[in-house]
């Protein structure tokens, strides 16, 4: 149970996103992947989910390739915030919904254990009383937990998570740190994406720094210290030169 | 002449029933689809692949072969030549589907005009729904069937492929077929359409109930409902009304619904423009009381400043277009958080 890249290259044209990365993110743990923007964060994403091409290198999910993963439903994502349209006509209990589509059948009617399910990750996520809402209507925080649930009652044991603390309240972001924490502690790869490091001791017990290529993957506290987010975020001079070339 | 008299008249034409028919049927499988048009952001789309079916049909007129199959083979082209001219990154989508569309409806133009033929090929580009014969009416209603039932049992992936099609992917499903399935769908039933509006005006039928029903619901299992009622209202009307006043029945029917949308833009009980005035001005209904307005006030005290855009292409670089239409009602659609 884990994600394993190895010599992972992406390009965009002849823009380079992702240079030759290998990371091994165990499960069991969450782990933070710090980067600026155009770092490879949501890069690395996409290729997971096999909505950007590879130029070469390989991903195992679970030691078998993405696709497969995929296709068993075997991996939860939850998009940036302002990659999903708010005034989309759908409530909070048909998001949670869309995480069951894989086990049902190819009409998709919910049965019974479907919405049992869709209950259990509402209320794991304390919108229980906010199913019936449309999505419009939720704060960022609370619309952020609706995709969470989505992953929890999809069943994901690799949940991936883009920037899920931007723009969201401090109830809502411990509520989220918990059930991630959980999830890990329960067996699952929790990968977050984030810029904001002031969640990351709280959240992840070991962090990846990226930067089109691996800088870092260690403990949090190490990867959070001067140096080496200077590095991270392009502040040395050593990396000014690097970017130069 | 009462007013039951005006409706009934019409109806002792055998004509004018099949008509009716034909522009109900039109109305239904257009207003369906256009409910996932609308979020999606492709009314352009629309309106591209509604044009170029054009020399399709022609070329299956000429050689004696069912419209549908011309139609698909020339949408389904379509989108591939949009695809191959935004492949060159400096010309942006609008202007890929505007070249690709125009050029393909003025082949079709060329071809009608070197098509001898005994009926007046300009129907196709204007809709003759008054000269609708029964063997009209049979392929109207076998291809309007097909795409309502592929519709309805696709309705919940199609949803989904609008509003996250990354999800999608994540469940194994394959966006780029669903939205492949999307432009089939919307190749044949302009063909379903241009019988009754023409070529030129389809894209009317294809766009506007769906942004009409999107302003009176914040379900879409109730825009599934809204908009096809209200679109053979407004066609039914429009026919109609054809009949009493001599005028192009075609352009009637896009008329009495681009009418309705007007005044459901003004009066719409949440969304129009009178109730987003008098929310502004605080003494309008009020906003859902209990713990999520709650929430919503807690969350903007405690905001923080979010990310700024990030600078990685993430969308997928090779399907026709996700999201990325230019016509997004959304912007129209306010949110109610504070």
């Amino acid at each position: 149970m884990s994600i394993r890249v190895e010599d992972l290259t992406v390009r965009y044209g002849e823009v380079t996103a992702l240079d030759g990365l290998s990371v091994h993110i165990a499960a069991g743990e969450v782990t933070g992947l710090v980067g600026m923007n155009g770092a490879g964060k949501s890069t690395l994403f996409g290729a997971i989910m096999g909505s950007v091409p590879v130029a070469s290198g390989r991903i195992g999910v679970d030691d078998e390739g993405p696709a497969r993963a995929r296709r068993r439903g075997a991996i939860g994502y939850v998009p940036q915030g302002e990659a999903i349209d708010s005034s989309f006509p759908v409530s909070v209990a048909d998001v949670v919904m869309m995480g069951r589509y894989g086990h049902q059948g190819p009409i998709r009617r919910p049965r019974p254990a479907d919405r049992r399910a869709v209950a259990e990750a509402l209320a794991r996520v304390e919108l229980e009383d906010l199913a019936r809402r449309p999505i419009g209507q939720l704060s960022g925080g609370q619309r952020r937990r609706a995709f969470v649930a989505r992953g929890l009652a999809q069943g994901a044991r690799t949940l991936l998570l883009d920037e899920p603390f931007a723009g969201v309240d401090k109830r809502s972001e411990a509520l989220l740190v918990a059930v991630l924490r959980e999830l890990a502690a329960d067996g699952c790869t929790v990968l977050v994406s984030t810029h904001d490091l002031h969640a990351l001791p709280d959240l992840a017990r070991s962090a990846v720094l990226l930067r089109r290529r691996l800088l870092f993957h260690g403990p949090v506290a190490e990867a959070l210290e001067p140096a080496m987010l200077a590095r991270a975020f392009g502040l040395d001079p050593l990396a000014r030169e690097e970017v130069a070339r | 002449m009462s007013p039951l008299d005006m409706l009934t008249e019409p109806l002792q034409y055998d004509f004018m029933l099949r008509a009716l028919a034909a522009t109900s049927l039109a109305a239904v499988v257009c207003a369906l689809l256009s409910c996932w048009l609308v979020l999606i952001g492709w009314s352009l789309m629309g309106d591209a692949v509604s044009h170029a079916v054009l020399p399709g049909v022609v070329l299956s007129y000429a050689l004696g072969l069912p419209f549908a199959l011309g139609a698909i083979v020339f949408g389904l082209l379509a989108v591939v030549l949009i695809g191959a001219v935004r492949e060159s990154r400096r010309v942006a989508e609008d202007a890929a589907i505007g070249i690709v569309f125009t050029t393909l409806f003025a082949l079709g133009l060329v071809l009608i005009s070197v098509t001898p033929s005994h009926t007046d090929l300009g129907h196709i580009l204007f809709g003759s729904v008054l000269g609708v014969s029964r063997g009209d009416l049979v392929q109207i209603a076998v291809l309007a069937a097909l795409v309502l039932a592929l519709l309805l049992l696709r309705r919940r992936d199609l949803t989904l492929y609008a509003f996250d099609p990354t999800h999608a992917r994540a469940i194994g499903l394959s966006p780029r077929r669903l939205g492949a399935l999307l432009l089939g769908l919307l190749a044949v039933t302009a063909v379903v359409a241009l019988q009754v509006v023409g070529v030129i005006l389809v894209v009317a039928m294809l766009i506007i109930p769906g942004a009409t029903a999107r302003l009176l619901t914040d379900r879409f299992s109730r825009m599934l409902l809204i908009a096809p009622a209200l679109s053979v209202a407004a066609s039914a009307l429009g026919i109609l009304l054809s009949y009493w006043l001599d005028a192009a029945s075609g352009g009637l029917i896009v008329l009495v619904q681009g009418g309705l949308y007007a005044l459901v833009h003004v009066l719409a009980p949440r969304y129009g423009l009178l109730a987003r005035h008098r929310a502004r001005r605080g003494d309008g209904p009020a906003q859902p009381a209990g713990e999520g307005a709650a929430d919503a006030q807690i969350d903007s005290v405690a905001e923080r400043p979010s990310g700024t855009a990030v600078l990685e292409p993430t969308s997928d670089t090779s399907s026709a277009s996700e999201n990325s239409g230019p016509s997004r009602i959304s912007s129209s659609a306010p949110t109610t958080m504070p």
